[in-house]
């Protein structure tokens, strides 16, 4: 009878779990890791071994080239592999497409690892799927009770009433490449927004891969086969958050500059990214969401990583969980904008 | 109170003064008088009482909120009315209501907060704060608590309300019009509106005790400096005290700061002095720590400051008086339209007619002008403030002969020659989060030097840096970290600042013995050991007595 707490421990690669003898989502190569989910802090190339959804490998390989690890392992949903002494199986995870959490038996006991999950509605993936298990480790992006993220239409509704009320303004949207510029398509779709949507041209192969498993965006066109800028002036145009200062969009007509993230509920923080519209859109659990999860997993123990443990270790233990924050190293205490 | 949260949020929001003057002419077009009044007064910062104190709504969320998750908030957003806007709790049976019953209008808000006792605000502000979304409870805490700040400066919501006004074509009013009135009429304006919407004539404020916008100096450069000349430009020294405005009628007499600020009970020695029966005028000056002939260094006046009431040792102990340089007004006559060189013969002669009628403005004084004929002999005037240890000159003033008496500051008219910085290179211990614009980021450091092998903290700033370098030293902050104390993180000894500051003085209150004034980051050391950073006794040479 070994408690997790004997078989996952985390040293400089990220956190090591002993029992299948592998990572997961480390930050260096590793000889054999395990991939939650995409995004660039989560998955990098150059490990041995890389088990992960078989979505998640096919953005990993759109990303990193075809081989951005010797032995590529895909793992549907709900199907078990048998690793050293213990067991691996993905659940879904909710935040992005093929995202996942790794769930983890070893000598009785059952580890769930978030990965990054959100609770919301989201067409663009597999939602979240609870998982009992003795020890639950939650990520915590948004974990202070300040977060409270509205529904996704009340925000991309903003973004049309905008556009009804400024219609000679492009209006610019900052989003993440990979899952949040899907999800806005989509959500902007479900509105009955049927115009073509103008791309960046960094978007295009994810958008592409979504449409490969299903997601149906409906007609983009990439910015550069626009023939006369000055027609984008009261249409949407999404490109990812590193363009919206850039000489790149300095070359489009009376730019709104719109930023869709979780961190645009903090009016300084929508100040700081020069966004006149933000729009809150946030592909991670808010604070009651994350409450929710804690409640319907209901594990004996919650670990927290990933963002801002304090809040959620103390929540935790007021809801009579044992809990302890789990600082991972090359992780800063989550204040930048990563995805 | 709908339509202001809306609009206060939108200007928040909003870069381009085009759009944001465009957004507040639009509130002002269809928002009725006393509640555009308020929020104008809201904005500008005019309101003269707090709806509530900052105390209530800390004391409210405490029984609402956990005070270990409040903390941690408070401490990430960075920002006490952010924070309980998120965090105030909408109670279950109020979710339905809120959105179909209409809040009170600014008008009523704040006549019901005004007119309310102690139990009576909390009563009504919880209310309020239950039934409103967060971005209301923002717009309210704000209002409420006179903290709104939404990068908007007086000046322009000034240049905005003549905008608004021109609209009317038989209107051409400018900002300097509703400049020289705006410190005479009063929220909720009533008067000020039915003046821009051409209903009334402006109002008259010539004979009410009130703050004249003052004229304000740039720092001089290179290319400014190799145009004065002796036949166009006036030398004074720069003198260390504070700004002041000594206005005087047979109606009354009041001492205002350089914002406007009545500082009147923090020196009734000073006004005291003054004959208002004989004295009709004002008066721009420098106030400053004076006993007889002497003048005292600012540190001194320090002890003045922001004290009302002060007792009678401390006058005794600290007197003060008020050197004058200008004069907007004398005996009724408003002086603004002449240029400089008129206005301080006026000036001059009305302070020589006064003196002999002794002592009635004995704690005034005169600023002379500096003579010099040329740049050579305005570089020896500067060297010598440069290497004056009085305590009480700051640098030289140039002022354009020329120059009409302008609110602002204005190109071209004035000019402030400070004496060089004195520098030091300190080590940073400790670092806090910014607020406002800087919230989130670690802008607010503490630096100590050396004494034997320990660091004692001198110094905090939290200026003087780009925001590339802000983002530099954050990260830098962030993975050099080694203790936290709160919202406090304590760093590795190793990086060090070149902090540049005006005067060194010694302090009882810090544990170093000695407190900078004006501390400001000079330059980032990254290339220099802690080690070799400066010792406290290199600064305690410094100081000046």
């Amino acid at each position: 009878m070994q408690h997790p707490r004997y078989w996952i421990n985390s040293n400089e690669n990220g956190l090591y779990c002993e029992a299948l003898d592998a990572y997961i989502d480390p930050v260096n190569p590793v000889h054999r890791a395990i991939i939650t989910h995409g995004h660039a802090d989560h998955a990098r190339p150059g490990h041995g071994e890389v088990y992960a959804t078989p979505e998640t490998m096919a953005i990993m390989r759109i990303r990193y080239g075809d081989n951005h690890a010797e032995k590529q392992i895909e793992l549907n949903y709900s199907n078990n592999i048998s690793l050293r002494n213990g067991s691996l199986m993905f659940k879904p995870a909710g935040h992005i497409l093929g995202s996942a959490q790794a769930v983890i038996d070893h000598s009785d006991h059952r580890l769930v690892l978030s990965g990054d999950y959100k609770r919301s509605h989201d067409p663009t993936c597999a939602a979240f799927e609870v998982t009992q298990c003795d020890v639950f480790v939650s990520e915590a992006t948004f974990g202070l009770p300040v977060f409270k993220h509205p529904p996704i239409n009340q925000e991309v509704n903003k973004l049309l009433t905008s556009l009804a009320l400024f219609p000679e303004r492009c209006h610019l949207v900052g989003v993440y490449a990979l899952g949040k510029c899907q999800r806005v398509i989509l959500a902007l779709r479900e509105l009955g927004y049927h115009k073509p949507i103008y791309m960046h041209g960094a978007l295009l192969k994810l958008c592409e891969l979504y449409s490969s498993y299903g997601v149906t965006l409906g007609d983009m066109i990439p910015v550069t086969e626009v023939e006369s800028l000055k027609s984008l002036a009261g249409e949407i145009v999404l490109a990812p958050p590193s363009a919206l200062h850039d000489r790149w969009s300095r070359k489009l007509p009376n730019v709104m500059t719109a930023m869709a993230s979780g961190w645009m509920q903090i009016r300084a923080r929508s100040k700081q990214r020069k966004a006149e519209l933000p729009l809150i859109i946030s592909d991670h659990c808010d604070w009651p969401e994350l409450l929710q999860t804690l409640k319907q997993v209901n594990p004996q123990e919650v670990w927290v990583t990933h963002g801002r443990e304090a809040a959620l270790v103390h929540q935790a233990q007021l809801m009579g969980y044992q809990a302890k924050a789990l600082s991972l190293i090359g992780r800063s205490d989550g204040d930048d904008d990563g995805e | 109170m709908e339509a202001f949260a809306k609009l206060v949020d939108k200007l928040y929001f909003t870069s381009s003064n085009l759009a944001k003057s465009a957004i507040l002419r639009d509130y002002l077009r269809t928002t009725s008088t006393p509640d555009k009044g308020w929020a104008i007064a809201a904005i500008a910062g005019t309101l003269n009482f707090d709806l509530f104190k900052r105390k209530l709504i800390k004391d409210l969320v405490s029984t609402r909120v956990d005070p270990v998750l409040f903390d941690l908030s408070y401490d990430y957003v960075g920002e006490m009315s952010e924070t309980v806007a998120h965090l105030w709790p909408t109670p279950s049976s109020k979710e339905d209501k809120k959105t179909s019953k209409q809040l009170p209008s600014l008008d009523e808000l704040v006549n019901s907060f005004k007119h309310s006792n102690k139990q009576q605000v909390e009563d009504t502000l919880v209310e309020l704060l239950d039934r409103m979304t967060a971005d209301q409870r923002w717009a309210l805490i704000k209002l409420g608590t006179r903290g709104l700040r939404i990068g908007l400066s007086a000046r322009f919501l000034k240049k905005v309300l003549a905008e608004y006004a021109n609209e009317l074509p038989q209107n051409s009013i400018t900002t300097e019009d509703i400049e020289r009135i705006w410190h005479g009429v009063e929220p909720p304006y009533l008067d000020l509106f039915d003046w821009l919407e051409g209903k009334v004539d402006k109002p008259d404020v010539s004979k009410k005790i009130t703050f004249q916008p003052v004229m304000l100096a740039h720092p001089i450069g290179p290319d400014e400096l190799a145009q004065i000349n002796s036949q166009c430009w006036q030398a004074e020294w720069k003198y260390d005290g504070i700004r002041a405005q000594l206005v005087c009628n047979e109606n009354g007499k009041a001492l205002f700061s350089r914002t406007g600020d009545d500082i009147s009970g923090s020196f009734p020695d000073l006004l005291e002095s003054i004959d208002e029966d004989n004295i009709s005028g004002v008066f721009d000056g420098e106030l400053l720590a004076m006993q007889a002939t002497q003048i005292n260094s600012f540190n001194q006046l320090q002890q003045r400051l922001n004290k009302n009431k002060p007792s009678k040792k401390l006058m005794q102990e600290i007197p003060v008086g008020m050197m004058l340089y200008d004069a907007l007004f004398i005996d009724g006559i408003d002086l603004r339209g002449q240029v400089l060189r008129q206005r301080v013969l006026t000036l001059t002669d009305w302070f020589k007619k006064q003196s002999i009628q002794q002592p009635l403005i004995k704690l005034l004084r005169l600023s002379e002008p500096l003579l010099f004929n040329n740049l050579r002999e305005l570089h020896a005037l500067r060297d010598k403030a440069n290497t004056s240890n009085n305590g009480f000159i700051e640098g030289l003033m140039l002022k354009n002969s020329n120059s009409l008496y302008v609110a602002g500051r204005p190109k071209g008219q004035w000019y402030k020659w400070k004496r060089d910085a004195k520098l030091v290179d300190a080590v940073v211990m400790y670092a806090q989060r910014g607020h406002g614009k800087r919230s989130s980021f670690y802008s607010d450091y503490t630096f100590g030097c050396w004494q034997d092998d320990k660091l004692l903290p001198i110094g905090k700033a939290y200026s003087g840096f780009t925001d590339d370098e802000l983002k530099q030293i954050d990260k830098w902050i962030r993975n050099n970290t080694i203790g936290r104390f709160g919202p406090v993180k304590e760093v590795k000894k190793e990086l060090v600042f070149e902090v540049a500051f005006d005067s060194v003085h010694h302090s009882k209150r810090h544990k170093s013995g000695v407190a900078l004034r004006f501390p400001r980051i000079h330059r980032i050391r990254w290339d220099k050991p802690a080690s070799e950073a400066d010792r406290l006794t290199t600064l305690i040479l410094m100081i000046e007595e």
